[in-house]
């Protein structure tokens, strides 16, 4: 008798879980307001990533195309995988004397981890994270960048 | 004692049916093979073979400095990111003697527990949907967005953070970071409940969970079986209570045992852990206190010569790191004790027996991450 | 009954008689063929590709996403876009495969399920196959459909195949008996097997609601069973993407495996279709004993739109079945049959049998 009245019980309290189950999902069948896709790529006008977002490394330039890099290299020793080379070259300055400046700051996109050292380490404070995400391309070495543009100089109150 | 549980190596004989659930499989949650012997429809024995993502990460962390180990052990276990940096962290804080500040153990021990949380969610996702139930992927992954978004607020990436670093953080928390969490807790506490009105309490998913991968305490302690599997099984192995670590000791939270042993028992500590790291974080989150956001280090960390060794309860389990210095900036050996490495080779006892679908529910129910086992 | 208004006797006797003016007796025949032969494989396929699309659409909704809305407006060419890409795939032969029943199961899965679509009631007098024993026919030749999953299972010399294609088919034929029994309450209740006899005796309110707690749990056992039937839902270990591989369809590709796909959504739409005929009163609007006014407004609606709303409401609540549940096991699925449904069943149809005597019903 125990094992039949087991059975009943058994089958009711199944079929009652499975209704729970079943209201849930009915419930979010009803709200399309509870919908969380976002319809990207038509949303870029509107999208705004965080601003700390770690897209890639960029050396910021104010508006007189200058920028803090002295090419001093510690964020090439500091890169744990060697996503940095600093090319540097010997000019001399208005005083006559020769002194380092960066010739190209090489940066390998498709090495970086994004661990940030470079960033944090650098003693000018040259380098920032950008907010670009869509690196995608055809070409592997289109990731390959330099960080420094044409023509562009060290800013002097950097070298302090 | 553990000479008679754990069995000698496995013989293949000439007549048996091997199906390989092969590295790519939907289920095996990373690139991993299970070599299953079938006879008929039960299992026979299943021997697992790793070794598909090895990458080097100990041996890389031989040739590089402190600070540069920890974006490495942030690709170990990535669903427990923040407890990989803070294992290196920890371990080289207390080789040195520095004294991290308060703020910083408050902030680390709030983000270990929404890593825990995310990583737990994410869990529940993809369980449900190994067993069929394919909505409870997108409810949990569709929660978790939360989490990531807070990580992407403060730090800049949702998964790999990289933030802890020997002595402290990188940077300090962004000013929304309470607020934010204390939306997110409101938020999450609604839900929760949903998630065992369309799982646990349902008839099929007990089916398919009870009475499935018995394992009792002793295979769990001879196995070195850690974290909610092992307290599945009634081994109370949570570091934050043997080891406290960071702000763990100022805090009241439950350590969940349940001696069920099968996979119904391993469900259900996970689910109640979710409920313990929320009050955990709602604890922590409104007393942090003001301060640094790191001690003051050396640029260049050199440990001193000896062995040094500290241990974490990630998601998954008691991850152990391991450090041999010999002077130098970077280490002469490193070696992580990684949870799943240990919980991987229990599937052998728990699995023979069972059907094929039985497989796939115990593998999900043991949580493995495949890139921790081989590192 | 004011559906005279909608009856299509009428036009399908017009059309009759225009064909017999114009050509002799043996041609109106053949012509009415392949009249009604093209009508059928037009609409399976547009129905087979709209319920992909529903399908695709009310599970994003369950999982709070969007699902397709790029292809066409509202993603509604999504289907087709996905069937001309399958069909420009390569048809991958294989070698050790026994060749003539390899390329033979799609069609007869296919056959099974246009020749179980005929019998269907749409409206009055539009009916393709009419006869006295309408669900047996039915039940009889979606059987048939067991029989293609068992030879693409064999054919594919593949054991993943064979195993999955062995499951399917003890899955089906157990199920195949709570089905028919299920059904079986209905025609004890009405005392007839012709489906277009079944819907008359709806005239004045569905079985289900006439037949009252009997009928109710005939009515949720067919639910079940014809989940099962159509290896769908809960049921669905055969063809399961994270079990070893996708079951007795696994070595088909291209046209092939959309025409196993698209089947396996006509089935859906057929034993949708036979649960609301014979349960929820098929093309009769919603009446109420002997409330005429209200009757005669129900009857406003068209049949068709009747028929087809009920077939939505039946697929809807298969589809939240699929999307709700995790899988059974084999063996759990054959215990859920032979120890809860069929017992269930067979109470019911005595206690069927004892309230018909007794005129308990409505």
């Amino acid at each position: 008798m125990s094992s039949i009245s087991k059975y009943f019980s058994d089958l009711f309290t199944g079929i009652s879980s499975l209704w729970a189950g079943m209201r849930v999902t009915g419930k979010y069948f009803f709200s399309p307001g509870q919908i969380v896709t976002e319809q990207y790529p038509e949303n870029r006008a509107t999208l705004k990533m965080e601003p700390r977002f770690k897209g890639e490394i960029i050396m910021p330039h104010d508006e007189n195309n200058q920028h803090n890099c002295t090419g001093c290299g510690i964020c090439e020793m500091n890169c744990p995988n060697g996503s940095i080379e600093i090319i540097t070259d010997r000019v001399a300055n208005p005083e006559g004397k020769l002194e380092r400046v960066i010739d190209k700051h090489i940066y390998h996109l498709s090495m970086c981890t994004f661990c940030g050292l470079c960033v944090k380490t650098c003693p000018s404070n040259a380098l920032a994270f950008g907010q670009k995400f869509e690196h995608a391309v055809f070409d592997r070495h289109k990731l390959t960048k330099v960080l420094n543009q044409p023509g562009s100089s060290l800013k002097k109150e950097a070298k302090k | 004692m553990s000479e008679e549980i754990i069995k000698d190596v496995i013989v293949r004989e000439d007549e048996d049916y091997i199906v390989n659930l092969g590295p790519q499989h939907p289920s095996t949650h990373g690139v991993l093979r299970f070599e299953v012997c079938l006879k008929g429809e039960t299992i026979k024995y299943v021997i697992p073979h790793i070794g598909y993502i090895h990458r080097g990460i100990e041996k890389m962390c031989e040739s590089i400095t402190y600070p540069q180990i920890i974006h490495l052990t942030d690709r170990m276990d990535y669903l427990s990111a923040h407890m990989n940096n803070e294992a290196v962290c920890l371990c080289v804080e207390e080789a040195l003697q520095v004294e991290v500040p308060e703020r910083v153990k408050y902030i680390r021990t709030i983000l270990d527990e929404l890593n825990r949380l995310a990583s737990h969610q994410l869990w529940w996702a993809a369980f449900g949907m190994d067993l069929g139930a394919l909505t409870s992927f997108f409810y949990g992954l569709r929660d978790r967005e939360h989490i990531l978004d807070i990580f992407e607020e403060s730090f800049g990436s949702r998964l790999l953070h990289s933030f802890n670093t020997p002595g402290g953080l990188m940077h300090d928390v962004h000013p929304n970071f309470q607020n934010r969490i204390k939306e997110f807790i409101k938020y999450f506490r609604k839900k929760l409940p949903e998630y065992d009105q369309l799982l646990t309490g349902n008839v099929i998913f007990q089916a398919r969970a009870k009475g499935i991968g018995y394992m009792n305490r002793e295979t769990a302690i001879a196995y070195g079986i850690t974290g909610p599997t092992g307290r599945g099984s009634n081994f109370a192995c949570d570091v934050r209570k043997i080891a406290p670590y960071s702000a763990y000791d100022k805090v009241e939270f439950k350590e969940i045992l349940l001696d069920g042993g099968d996979t119904f028992a391993r469900y259900q500590v996970r689910m109640a852990e979710m409920w313990e790291s929320l009050k955990i974080i709602e604890q922590l989150v409104d007393n942090i206190p003001e301060g640094d956001f790191t001690a003051k280090m050396k640029p260049i960390i050199k440990l001193p010569v000896g062995e040094y060794f500290k241990r974490v309860e990630t998601a998954r389990g008691e991850l152990a790191v391991y450090i041999v210095s010999d002077g130098n900036k970077t280490p002469y050996r490193i070696k992580f004790r990684s949870p799943n490495f240990s919980n991987l080779f229990v599937m052998n006892d728990l699995v023979t027996g069972h059907k094929i679908a039985d497989l796939i529910a115990i593998s999900g129910s043991l949580d493995l991450v495949i890139p921790d086992i081989d590192r | 009954m004011s559906s005279k208004l909608y009856d299509f006797s009428t036009l399908t006797g017009s059309i009759h008689a225009g064909l017999s003016n114009m050509m002799s007796p043996g041609w109106v025949v053949f012509s009415e063929m392949i009249l009604i032969g093209v009508i059928f494989l037009l609409s399976f396929a547009l129905i087979g590709l709209y319920l992909v699309y529903l399908e695709r659409k009310v599970c994003a909704i369950i999982q709070n996403r969007v699902g397709p809305n790029r292809v066409g407006k509202w993603g509604l060419m999504q289907t087709l876009a996905d069937f001309i890409k399958l069909i420009m795939k390569e048809m991958i032969p294989i070698r050790k495969a026994d060749h003539l029943l390899f390329n033979l199961a799609p069609f007869i899965v296919i056959t099974s399920t246009i020749m179980a679509m005929a019998a269907l009631p749409l409206a009055k007098g539009l009916q393709a196959i009419d006869f006295n024993i309408g669900v047996f026919y039915i039940m009889a030749v979606s059987s048939i459909g067991v029989i293609g999953i068992l030879l693409a299972g064999w054919s594919s010399n593949s054991k993943y195949s064979l195993i999955g294609a062995m499951r399917s088919g003890a899955q089906i034929v157990s199920y195949e008996l709570s089905v028919g029994l299920s059904l079986l309450a209905i025609v004890v209740f009405s005392g007839t097997m012709s489906l277009s006899g079944i819907i008359e005796s709806q005239v004045d309110g569905w079985w289900i609601f006439k037949g009252h707690i009997p009928a109710f749990i005939s009515f949720i056992i067919f639910l079940i069973a014809s989940t099962a039937e159509i290896n769908r839902g809960p049921f669905d270990l055969a063809e399961a993407e994270s079990e070893l591989t996708a079951g007795f369809h696994t070595e088909y590709s291209g046209i092939k495996f959309a025409f196993f796909y698209l089947a396996e959504y006509m089935n859906m739409f057929i034993v949708a279709a036979l649960g609301a005929t014979v349960f929820l009163g098929g093309w009769m609007p919603f009446h109420v004993g002997t409330w005429e006014g209200f009757n005669q407004i129900m009857d406003f609606i068209p049949p068709m739109v009747w028929f087809f709303s009920k077939t939505l409401f039946i697929i809807l609540i298969i589809m939240w079945f699929k999307w709700t549940f995790p899988r059974l096991r084999i063996d759990q699925l054959l215990t859920l049959e032979w120890k809860y449904l069929l017992p269930i069943s067979l109470f019911n149809i005595v206690l069927i049998a004892f309230i018909v005597l007794m005129h308990w019903h409505f």
